[in-house]
Formats: C-alpha cells, structure tokens, sequence
C-alpha cells in the first residue's frame, strides 16, 4: 500500500462554477468521500479556504519575503486535497477520476514519500 | 488502459459487483464465477476499447455471464424468465443503485465469507478473494500455499455455500453480533500473517497486512457502531505503524528495544488512535484492549519510558475477557519490566507446569531472555536454542540463534 495525494487544482472560472452549485458540490463530495471510506482507503481530506485569503513566502532573496499574493500569474491555484491509502498508482488514479470536480478543473496525482524515502527512489 | 487499470477497476468494484450479483442470482458461487469471467474479459478488451464507464462494464459484463450460465442451466430454466423479467436487475446496472442496499450487499458478503460452516482456511481464501479482490496467485503468495491449493479451497468453499443453503443475507440482528466476532477474528488471522508471517523467509509481508486494514476499514464504515470493529482497526493501525523500523535494510527483524521509533509511521499512530477513541466508548473488549497496549507502546519515546505499568493492567484486564497462554505469556514480558524477571518467571513455569502452549517457540523465548536477565547464561542459552528449533520463520529463527551463542 502506498499513500497518494490528490491535488485539487482549480481555475478561477471552475472555483466560481463550484461555488455557484455549493451545495450540489458539497453532498456530491460527501458521497465520494463515503465511498473511499467504505473501500477502506480514505486517510484525510481538506479543502483549503480562498487564495485571497493566504500569504506567500518568497525565497528567492536574501531573507524570506512575505507577501499576500501574488496569485494573479498563476492560474491554476490548489484549493484542497484528498490523502489515500491504495495499493497502486493506477488505484490512485481511478479514484482521481471519480471525484466530483468542476469542470476546467485539474487534479494531480502524487505519491506520498514514506519514512526515510527520497524523491529519487521514486523514480 | 491496461492490466494495471482493470486491476484498480476491480480491487474498488469487485465486492459490490459481486455482492449485488449473488442478491441478483441468489447464487453466490456463480456470482463469483461471472464477475472473475467479466474481468477477465475486460483484460483483453480494455487496452483496445477502454470504456466510459468502467465500473458498469464490468457490472454489465458480469450480469450477461451470470445470466448465460443459469440459460444454460436447464434446471434452472424458470428462474432466468424470472430474472430477465426483474427490473431491479437493469436498474441497477444503469447506475440507479441504492446505496443503502449495496452496503449491505457487500457485508453480507462479508459474513458469507466467513460463515462458520466452513474451515479457517477457507474464510480467509474467501475474503480475500470476493470481498478484497485478490487473485487466487496472489492469495497463493500471501500464505505460501501452492495456487491449486488455494482454487481447490476456494471452490470447496464455493460448493460448502450452497449445500448449507446459506442464505443471501446479513444474519438476524441477533445473531450478527454474534457472527462478528467470527469476521473480526478472519480479518485479525490475514492481519497475523501479514505481521508476522507464520514460516518462510520474510518477517513481514506488509501487502497482506494492509489487505486486512483496508477490509477492516470497510467493516468500521458498514458497522460503525460495533466497537470491537474499531478496536481491531485501532490494533491493526497500531501494529501496521512499527513496520517500517521492524525489519533492517537486510530484512532481519530489529527488537522493539533497538528500534528507530522516528521511523514509525505517525499518520498511522493518529489514525489508531482515533479508532481506538471510537472503540472505547462502552469499555474495551478484547481487541480493544490489545490496541490499547499498542497504542502504550506507540505513544511512548524509549522502552524504558514506557507506561509498563498501565501495559501490565491491560493484560491483566485481556486475561480476564479473553484468556489465553499468550495473554499470559505476554503479560510475564510486561511483568518483567515493572517487577524483575524473578516474578516474569514464575508466571512463565506456570505456564510449562500447565502445558498450555506446547510447542511454541515463544515460551523458551521468553524464558530465555528472563534467565539472561538473571544471568542464569547456560539455561538461558539452553532455551533459546530450543526456542530456534521450535521457531519457523528463518528470520526469527537466526536472531534467536544469535542471542544463544552470545551467551556462551
């Protein structure tokens, strides 16, 4: 068993879609998350509050700026995730492919490095 | 899309699929034969044709071999008019399911699995194979028997089913709690052997260990108010989280007392604690009461630090709810941490006096490592290398060989 993230990465157009169907979104998402429950594999799920609201940390002077923003650059922001317990990268996968999701939203899949691993032995 | 794709596909459908098939047919032997018969035709048309929508593929696939085997059973000719008649049954491949009803579907296949007519061994093919998914080669791997070993028990059991004429159902409420007991004991059995595997050359086999997890997890979300269902979850989540630092990079076991606790898995630690919270709302009971030891031994920073005290009242507590040597045995380790090996002893030879474990190699272990601690060196060495040639697994089986000669 291997643990996985799924990253949520929304657009600005499908966090205002979601927004404007929350409760839609909400139950559709409880039902998901019931589901990975009953397959034994949930291990956490969170969803992050607006980018509006967060700071960035900037590293790339002498000491760390912080900053609240930018966001504008980016357009795809990570608005939450879901953490799994599955037996493989495909499982994984299948699961990514049943969230309920607005449309023009992304996810990504990744793997979730256990005790002493490094990114390399990934590979 | 391939094998791997249909493999993931199944390890998250399969139980529904099979569950909602065996309430379709009533026939759970020949459910499982249309979903493995679906699968496996999924693995040749996939990679050329992937569906939209995999899951009712399968559903789908399964339902038409289900329904061609019972044409072709003439005897059973009044039954398929009955069936292709029935609504519910394309409903419910249409993806209009209740969910409810699948819940309940996929635990009474839980307690078919592990009916009590049929052996342990066959409980424990069974789950693995229509509740988890697992092929007959990979249940082969997990418990080193020889694959036609495992189809032979696996068909048996199949035949067992339905010459008891073991209804589709989940038992009278009555009697569940009751029959839980013999699913959580099936569940703990594929855990045991995934913790410390029985023979063979692997201390652990993690994926068998996880297998139980996952389906333990499952019966904590159908039954979430049993707490004995969380209290083996807890234990297993708890045990499952020394893995990674119970075995060194060659595969040899490491003892709790040298154990790297930073490479415990903490995620795991957080989780046996929350089911054990859920577990211990009406007093624990015997599962219960074992998590909460791991849960003593997961929360403390050194051996030494350890609440042996509180370890030695929870064994005292298992003894009296569950009794065994091995309660007893363990409690005698716990003994020996709060009160010195003299008082661990006496329990032990009590147990030798009464001959309740015979033939363990975890007795003269055991009492191997008490005489060492009382420095008592040629007995000590003496039972350790009983305790070798007692044990199965290769791999205890030379740290014990090691801790025999280093008292010489």
């Amino acid at each position: 068993m291997a643990q996985y993230m799924l990253i949520m990465r929304g657009t600005d157009e499908s966090n205002a879609a979601m927004m404007a169907n929350i409760d839609e979104m909400m139950a559709t998402s409880r039902q998901f998350i019931d589901d990975l429950f009953k397959a034994g594999v949930f291990v956490a799920a969170e969803g992050l509050d607006d980018a509006a609201q967060g700071v960035v940390v900037d590293f790339s002077g002498e000491a760390p700026v912080v900053t609240d923003g930018p966001y504008g650059e980016t357009k795809e922001l990570f608005g939450g995730y879901f953490m799994l317990d599955v037996a493989s990268k495909e499982e994984a996968v299948e699961w990514a492919r049943r969230v309920p999701a607005a449309p023009g939203s992304k996810i990504e899949v990744r793997r979730v490095l256990g005790g002493d691993e490094t990114p390399e032995s990934d590979a | 899309m391939g094998t791997a794709d249909v493999e993931a596909v199944w390890r998250i459908e399969s139980a529904r699929i099979v569950a909602a098939l065996t309430r379709f047919t009533g026939d759970f032997g020949l459910a499982e034969d249309a979903a493995q018969e679906a699968v496996a035709e999924a693995l040749v048309s996939w990679p050329l044709d992937p569906p939209a929508n995999p899951a009712g593929w399968l559903m789908a696939t399964a339902r038409r071999r289900a329904i061609d085997a019972i044409r072709r059973r003439a005897a059973l000719r009044d039954r398929y008019a009955l069936l292709a008649a029935d609504p519910t049954v394309d409903s419910a491949v249409d993806g209009d399911v209740d969910p409810d009803r699948i819940d309940d579907d996929v635990l009474a296949l839980m307690f078919i699995s592990c009916h009590p007519v049929l052996s342990p061994e066959a409980r424990v093919a069974l789950t693995l194979r229509v509740v988890a998914g697992l092929s007959s080669e990979e249940i082969a791997r997990a418990f080193l028997v020889p694959v036609p070993t495992v189809q032979a028990r696996i068909t048996r059991a199949k035949k067992t089913i339905a010459a008891a004429g073991v209804p589709f159902e989940l038992p009278p409420a009555g009697e569940r709690r009751e029959r839980l007991g013999g699913v959580l004991s099936v569940l703990y059995v594929i855990f045991t052997e995934g913790s410390t595997a029985t023979s063979g050359d692997r201390l652990v086999r993690p994926d068998v260990a996880y297998e139980a997890i996952r389906l333990t997890r499952t019966l904590a979300a159908l039954q979430p108010d049993e707490p004995e269902v969380h209290g083996l979850l807890a234990l297993c989540e708890l045990t499952a989280a020394r893995f990674p630092a119970r075995t060194g990079r060659d595969g040899s076991p490491v003892m709790l007392e040298d154990q790297d606790r930073r490479r415990w898995d903490f995620s795991a630690i957080r989780r046996g604690l929350d089911a054990l919270a859920r577990a211990s709302t009406r007093g624990l009971g015997p599962y219960g009461l074992q998590a909460a030891i791991a849960a003593t031994h997961a929360t403390a920073p050194s051996v030494e630090a350890t609440d042996w005290d509180r370890i030695v009242v929870l064994y005292e507590a298992l003894g009296r709810v569950a009794p065994s040597p091995v309660v007893e045995l363990n409690r005698a380790v716990a003994v020996a941490m709060t009160s010195g090996p003299a008082r661990a002893l006496a329990i032990v030879d009590e147990l030798i006096a009464s001959n309740r474990l015979p033939g363990s190699h975890l007795v003269p272990t055991v009492r191997g490592e008490l005489l060492a601690r009382l420095g008592r060196r040629s007995e000590a060495r003496a039972e350790l290398e009983l305790a070798a040639r007692l044990c199965a697994n290769e791999r205890e089986r030379s740290v014990l060989l090691r801790k025999a000669a280093a008292l010489s």
